[in-house]
């Protein structure tokens, strides 16, 4: 049979189309997330969406109840959070940076943990700025580190701080209780002014109660002695201020190693890393008895454990003095379809009044000296531990707490070496090799 | 078939009759359209297949950094990766979860599609069924196995008490980790290999079968003699099949450890693939990675190869 020469210069031309457009939609359909946020030409008619992206464990940001409240009385524009992840270093970070370089995907205000500033900060095309949108004026509200912590160098202000760190031990008081030990929040603080007293407690918790080690595992406290040794060593820790990688000159480093490694040969740790999923079951299921816990870790805490731990956990003060570990910023990518309500939302989630009712509702310390001075932070308490008086424990030393400086490739280098802590806890370093291999670890992550 | 059978003198009418804007279009019809037909999948490839591979390889002679810096950098990117520890690492945990995870799953599979070669009720529900853990999504697989290989409170640590095994930590100890992710890999792509298997055992005569029988084989010796040399085309194409998935090897490690190309706090089971990852978008060293996806090729075909050898002498070639 034959097909008349019509129908087949017509097949012919329709094969050709259709070829075309398969390779036009898989094309397009390969180049990426699109944005969800509606096309600015409809904004009239239907409402903007802000997209917030955020990471942490358990509450995280604490937003939840502040963007309720935002979306009930602004029906134009929409706060939408989109919760990535718990890990910042091994998956958020990396992932937004990938977005920022692509120029699409991001959303339209970012959180960014201190480990990640000092990349954000050498690229300033990454971002919108935010005096363009009037918010210079809140330079007013913050700490000079924080605010200048957001200001790149050619002076392009990026990011709003969100909540700074401050240091606390969280326990299970019901298990001091079954371990004969004091589990009310003073006593427990009075048991150990030092680390090494604070081993000796871990020595008795355990010989009394079976099935439950003393404290999570190496990383928090070697973050929490880190940042407390910081402050005694020119608050720096990987980097120095020009950048140059001093893990190896820095003494903070080393004495917070050491005590990482005692603390783990002593076996006193439940060999478990924070922000993994077996970690946030062992929250919950008292694999642990203590852990270091900065004021955002609270809300960590409570959303792992969840409502059977509440009662159960509480708060005391850390042995050795305070530190500051950890604390976020916001920031709107340049490649946002609304900067402007983007800043909005920034602005909002940064204010005093909305960081005050985080604070009380989940934990995080606020970075906003406004928030830090009012009386309901101040006198805050924390009905999820036991009613402990937060705002006594990390409000009253918020003003004082010391910036640390943390160089561009912190979060690369910061995982290297909780990496190798963990392995050496976890039994795949040997005690004796692992100093040398988180040298060794750490130059290779910032090379 | 029909320009042939014309008697020459109607075609030769044929063509006079026709303007010469038709016969140009004739000509077209004939010469391009049968390229026109094909290639929509060698546009595709090209665009998708070839121009990463060139693009991998080019960019694997460059140090080419975040920042976007690009510098010619020759060949130091493979010397590199050849004098590094983590990259060989990497080789080792995919070759050796390769081996543990392939040899059983080709066992098993052929074990399985024996099995389902026979006559039995409700036969197209129980072979359709074995393909149900490939159409899982791998994040629920990940979630039921990081939950039956947790240290603390796993099903598995838990069973394996009863015979005074004390707690294994799946993620911190290398063997213990290749064998859980070996299982998590087995018990996806065992059943699809059954089927492919199965549908090659269906390709074969029975009358060879019945012709067997009347010359007193067993059973065994059908399948030893009849089954496994008349397989070994299908068996060709799974066992590659495997030798390319294996190698690549990525979701399952990956959702192992939470999502994380570590892969394990010292590597413990980071595969190439996760390597590639790592080194790309998480190092943001794309030379580097570029360099490493195309050692990962080599390894492939250094498998295939090594595979195709086994695979030609199963069944005792001759």
């Amino acid at each position: 049979m034959m097909i008349s020469k019509r129908r087949g210069g017509l097949a012919a031309a329709s094969a050709l189309a259709a070829a075309a457009l398969t390779v036009a939609s898989c094309g397009s359909g390969g180049s990426g997330t699109e944005s969800s946020s509606a096309p600015a030409s409809s904004a009239a008619a239907e409402p903007v969406t802000i997209r917030v992206q955020t990471f942490g464990g358990g509450t995280n940001f604490g937003y939840k109840n502040a963007i309720t409240k935002w979306n009930a009385e602004h029906k134009d524009i929409q706060i939408k959070e989109e919760h990535l992840t718990d890990q910042f270093e091994q998956q958020y970070w990396p992932q937004m940076i990938q977005w920022l370089q692509a120029g699409n995907g991001a959303g339209d205000v970012v959180g960014i943990d201190e480990g990640g500033m000092g990349l954000a900060k050498a690229h300033p095309e990454w971002w919108a700025d935010l005096k363009e949108f009037g918010l210079d004026g809140r330079k007013a509200d913050y700490p000079a580190w924080k605010w200048e912590n957001g200001v790149t160098a050619d002076g392009k202000l990026f990011g709003l701080g969100t909540d700074i760190g401050g240091m606390s031990i969280c326990y299970r008081a019901d298990l001091f209780k079954k371990a004969g030990l004091p589990s009310d929040r003073e006593k427990v603080s009075a048991l150990w002014p030092t680390w090494d007293e604070f081993m000796n407690v871990g020595k008795t918790f355990q010989s009394k109660v079976k099935d439950t080690k003393f404290t999570d595992g190496t990383n928090t406290l070697y973050q929490v002695v880190l940042y407390q040794e910081a402050a005694k060593n020119g608050n720096v820790t990987y980097f120095d201020k020009d950048n140059n990688l001093i893990v190896d000159k820095n003494p903070a480093v080393k004495t917070a190693f050491d005590f990482a490694t005692k603390i783990s040969q002593q076996g006193l740790t439940a060999k478990l890393r924070n922000f993994t999923e077996e970690w946030a079951a062992g929250t919950q299921k008292g694999a642990f008895a203590t852990l270091g816990c900065p004021s955002w870790m609270l809300g960590a805490v409570s959303g792992n454990a969840g409502d059977t731990g509440k009662g159960k956990w509480d708060v005391a003060a850390v042995p050795g003095g305070g530190g500051n570990w950890g604390g976020s910023w916001l920031a709107v990518p340049k490649q946002s379809k609304h900067p402007k309500e983007a800043a909005m939302v920034a602005d909002y989630l940064t204010n005093a009044q909305t960081e005050a009712s985080i604070f009380s509702d989940f934990g995080n310390m606020p970075s906003n000296t406004q928030a830090q001075q009012d009386p309901a932070v101040q006198g805050a308490k924390n009905e999820y531990f036991n009613d402990a008086p937060i705002g006594e424990i990390f409000a009253k030393s918020a003003s004082s707490l010391q910036p640390v400086f943390l160089g561009v490739k912190h979060a690369q280098v910061k995982n290297a070496i909780e990496s190798v802590i963990q392995g050496m806890d976890d039994g795949s370093v040997p005690y004796d090799k692992a100093w040398q291999q988180l040298v060794d670890d750490a130059v290779k992550a910032a090379g | 078939m029909s320009l042939d059978t014309l008697p020459r003198a109607a075609r030769n009418n044929h063509r006079r009759a026709r303007p010469p804007g038709r016969r140009w279009r004739s000509r077209l019809d004939v010469k391009a359209m049968p390229y026109a037909l094909v290639s929509p999948y060698f546009l595709l490839f090209a665009a998708f297949g070839l121009f990463p591979l060139v693009f991998t390889l080019y960019y694997s002679l460059y140090d080419y950094d975040l920042a976007g810096t690009v510098e010619w950098a020759g060949l130091d990117n493979y010397t590199a990766l050849l004098g590094d520890e983590d990259f060989w690492n990497a080789v080792v945990n995919t070759v050796a979860m390769f081996l543990i995870a392939t040899v059983p799953q080709m066992l098993l599979a052929l074990l399985l599609a024996n099995a389902l070669n026979k006559r039995f009720r409700l036969r197209l529900p129980i072979r359709m069924s074995v393909l149900l853990p490939l159409v899982t999504s791998v994040v629920a697989v990940a979630v039921v196995f990081t939950q039956l290989y947790a240290r603390d409170w796993g099903l598995v640590n838990w069973v394996l008490s009863w015979f005074g095994v004390d707690k294994t930590n799946w993620r911190a100890e290398r063997i213990p980790a290749w064998i859980a992710i070996a299982t998590m890999v087995d018990w996806r792509w065992t059943g699809y290999n059954a089927i492919i298997f199965l549908a090659g055992m269906q390709t074969i005569p029975r009358d060879l079968y019945e012709a067997a029988a009347i010359d007193g084989a067993s059973r065994r010796r059908q399948f030893w003699q009849i089954t496994l040399p008349m397989l070994r085309p299908t068996m060709i194409f799974v066992v590659l099949n495997s030798t390319i998935g294996g190698l690549t090897l990525f979701s399952e490690p990956t959702t192992f450890y939470g999502g994380n190309v570590d892969g394990g706090s010292q590597g413990q089971f980071q595969t190439v693939a996760m390597f590639i990852v790592k080194q790309g978008f998480r190092e943001f060293d794309y030379g580097y990675a570029a360099a490493a996806a195309w050692l990962l090729f080599l390894l492939i075909l250094i498998g295939a190869a090594i595979n195709f050898l086994v695979v030609q002498r199963i069944g005792g070639r001759k």
